[in-house]
């Protein structure tokens, strides 16, 4: 991310509360991850250790510190979804783009697809429980997903079956 | 802001109706994030392009979501002099036909869920729609609505959630109006006590209690904040409430930090809510061009401030304002201290209370701050409006008012269901619900969220409120009923929120950190099948020890999924065990 792009990031926060997480939030989105030159450009910027904003992007699961491929797929994990038969969703996704197998519900779960279109990560609920099993496709929800209508789904992102 | 023009907000409630009841046909889709992901955007996009092709004649606008989210996407048609008429399950491919029906002065019967003739939109706007269509049936003839109580949920569905006018026009901000140039900070707070209100995040602490303790608090300065953090799986109220109805909470707002002298308001929010953040950010603006919001907010009198020097010279004199912090995926955030913490831009672990929020040092930056749920804000402006001793009267004895419900997972009905406290699950779940989907038969249910229990069928004729759910081991929560059929295996469900609970605790204390960590080795290891009789013991007694030693509530409580399925479904454990 340029300098003048933090700087308009920045002045979108005219109060402290909410300042930091806000500013991260805002760089997650526009970049996929939180870039470390990004974070140290910040630290100087909003006078913060650069410790302290890398103790908070560790933390918060929202914030991830690794790049991610061109599309990226979000799994909810939610409680209607888990009982609804999200761990199936996850592991044909495992299979269908060929994920290193250390895919798990725990904590920070992001993994690439080696050719780098695809970034398969995790949530706790999105809130569309109605619709569960759901995922989230570059922040397109999709609901009552199955195993079986993954392919479909997946195809609109140039995934084709090898 | 001082020279800022009184808004009148008679005039902005007889633009509002004007959009009502434009006086031609009215098409408003439901469009929640929920109906979005179903096809209502779509479906919404088709409606305006037919519409615009074929000429002016009907007015589609949008509406937030009136909580069936099985039957999505819904779409609203009122045509001048007849009911409004609910259409479900609506697709693109309908909308060439809706059109046409409404352009006879009809509307597509085959797609008919069913009509509204008229509306109590509980702040004093009872709207009329018509008559008419006597052979689709009532609103309160389908199951699913007719044991339901509207009040959080009341203008949800029915008006534009985008618009300020369409909420002024169905009575918005006439009880923050009353508060504001009628009432004195001791007579809110003492409105609040008496209806009875508690915390709808899950405690159930007294609403005016609170507001009491934090207006009581030393020093001028006071912050109130908004739990806007609806971390629990399987719970999607206060999305909905957000997105479909955003201005009631800005209005209960207003009248807390009247109530309790705070100047700024915040609500945190999760950062998985765009759309709510969307709409919620479009209302404060809203609410600030009509002077709700800012600088002596709910002035009278147009002009006499202007040209004054200064601030607060005349109309209510009151400061207030409203901004938003974002959360970033921390269940733990959802616990006030935490909480508070992540709103000053640091990691979201708990510090043991006291000092609780509402102490001097102990709440947004050292300040005494008040913190409720959005859905307990919500309750705020209907109490106002309709007097204590209305509310009071809903719900049952020390458990008044009525609570939205998420109910979700294996259950025929999905959709959010609000119902008078004490009503029983077995309403909920049977009446509401139609019970399990696809002819299974219900197990259980999971309430309030990884901080809450398994309660079985059998226990089913236990009325929901704060302390019956406590009796049988699970808590109110926010909201969240996660239905179980046969087919559920309920120590698959104490591991899955155990896996949850040991990736959120936040690290700060051994109970909950290392506790957590070793319940799950030991469900993992017996849904493998090599765990003996022992383990259970174990089991049993580290879920006792956590609950009982663990710093703050994530702790305290995560152990009860594992105690209630232990309690409940013991053979399902037994089954897997060595002996």
């Amino acid at each position: 991310m340029d300098e003048k792009t933090l700087e308009e990031i920045i002045a979108r926060y005219d109060s402290p509360s909410g300042k930091v997480l806000g500013i991260l939030g805002d760089i997650q989105r526009s970049e996929g991850y939180i870039p470390r030159e990004t974070l140290e450009m910040l630290s100087v910027k909003i006078d913060v250790r650069i410790s302290q904003l890398y103790s908070i992007v560790t933390f918060y699961s929202f914030f991830s510190t690794k790049p991610v491929g061109e599309h990226v797929i979000t799994v909810c994990m939610g409680t209607a979804c888990h009982v609804k038969g999200a761990v199936g969703i996850l592991e044909t996704l495992e299979k269908m783009l060929d994920l290193p197998g250390d895919a798990s519900e725990d904590g920070k779960f992001s993994v690439t697809t080696k050719d780098n279109r695809f970034t398969v990560e995790i949530a706790r609920c999105f809130g569309a429980c109605s619709m569960a099993p759901v995922l989230q496709i570059d922040g397109i929800l999709y609901g009552y997903a199955t195993p079986a209508s993954l392919p479909a789904i997946l195809g609109k992102y140039g995934w084709k079956a090898s | 802001m001082t020279g800022q023009k009184a808004f009148d907000r008679a005039a902005g409630g007889a633009a509002g109706m004007k959009k009502l009841f434009p006086g031609k046909p009215r098409i408003a889709v439901g469009l929640a994030t929920c109906g979005i992901a179903v096809g209502g955007q779509r479906v919404y996009d088709r409606l305006k392009e037919i519409i615009g092709k074929t000429g002016a004649g009907i007015c589609l606008t949008k509406t937030g979501c009136i909580g069936y989210c099985r039957e999505e996407p819904l779409v609203n048609i009122a045509i001048p002099g007849q009911p409004l008429v609910i259409l479900h399950r609506v697709t693109e491919e309908d909308a060439e036909g809706i059109v046409g029906a409404v352009r006879k002065g009809t509307v597509p019967h085959e797609k008919a869920l069913c009509r509204v003739p008229s509306w109590d939109h509980m702040t004093g706007t009872v709207i009329t729609y018509g008559t008419g269509f006597d052979e689709i049936p009532l609103y309160a003839e389908i199951p699913f609505f007719k044991h339901q109580k509207k009040v959080i949920l009341r203008n949800a569905g029915f008006i534009n959630p985008e618009d300020i006018e369409e909420y002024l026009a169905v009575g918005g901000y006439a009880a923050a109006e009353q508060a504001l140039t009628r009432m004195d900070p001791e007579s809110i707070i003492s409105e609040v006590e008496k209806s009875g209100l508690r915390g709808r995040g899950g405690a159930g602490f007294p609403t005016g209690t609170k507001w009491r303790i934090t207006k009581d608090a030393p020093g001028k300065e006071k912050y109130i904040i908004c739990n806007a953090d609806e971390g629990d799986p399987g719970a999607y109220m206060n999305r909905n409430e957000m997105e479909s109805d955003p201005h009631m909470l800005i209005e209960g707002m207003i009248i807390g930090a009247y109530a309790m002298g705070a100047k700024e308001g915040l609500i945190y929010i999760r950062a998985e809510y765009p759309l709510a953040i969307k709409r919620l950010r479009l209302a404060i603006d809203q609410a600030r061009s009509c002077g709700f919001l800012g600088k002596n907010i709910f002035a009278v009198d147009e002009g006499r401030a202007c040209g004054l020097h200064g601030k607060n010279i005349f109309g209510t004199g009151f400061d207030f304002d409203i901004r938003i912090a974002t959360g970033a995926g921390a269940f733990v955030c959802g616990e006030s201290t935490a909480l508070v913490a992540s709103i000053e831009g640091r990691t979201g672990r708990p510090h043991p209370r006291p000092p609780r929020l509402t102490d001097p040092g102990g709440g947004l930056w050292g300040i005494p701050s008040d913190l409720n749920n959005v859905e307990t804000w919500c309750n705020i402006p209907v109490i106002i409006r309709n007097g204590s001793g209305w509310y009071a009267k809903i719900g049952a004895e020390k458990n008044t008012g009525t609570k939205v419900f998420s109910l979700v997972g294996k259950v025929d009905r999905v959709g959010l269901v609000e119902v008078p406290l004490g009503t029983t699950l077995d309403t909920i779940v049977f009446d509401i619900g139609n019970g399990g989907g696809g002819g299974k038969k219900v197990k259980a249910v999971q309430t309030g969220g990884p901080s809450g229990g398994c309660i079985p069928v059998r226990l089913f004729d236990t009325p929901v409120n704060y302390e019956s759910l406590n009796e049988v081991g699970s808590i109110m929560g926010s909201g969240g009923i996660v239905v179980m059929d046969e087919d559920t295996d309920m120590v698959d469900i104490a591991r899955y929120f155990i896996n949850f609970a040991t990736g959120e605790s936040c690290g700060k204390c051994v109970p909950c950190r290392e506790g957590l960590r070793h319940t799950l080795i030991l469900l993992n290891r017996i849904m493998a099948g090599k765990g003996s009789a022992k383990d259970l013991e174990t089991l049993a007694l580290l879920a006792d020890t956590i609950k009982n030693t663990s710093l703050c509530g994530l702790g305290q409580s995560a152990p009860n999924p594992v105690l209630t399925t232990l309690a409940y479904f013991r053979e399902e454990y037994d089954a897997l065990v060595k002996p």
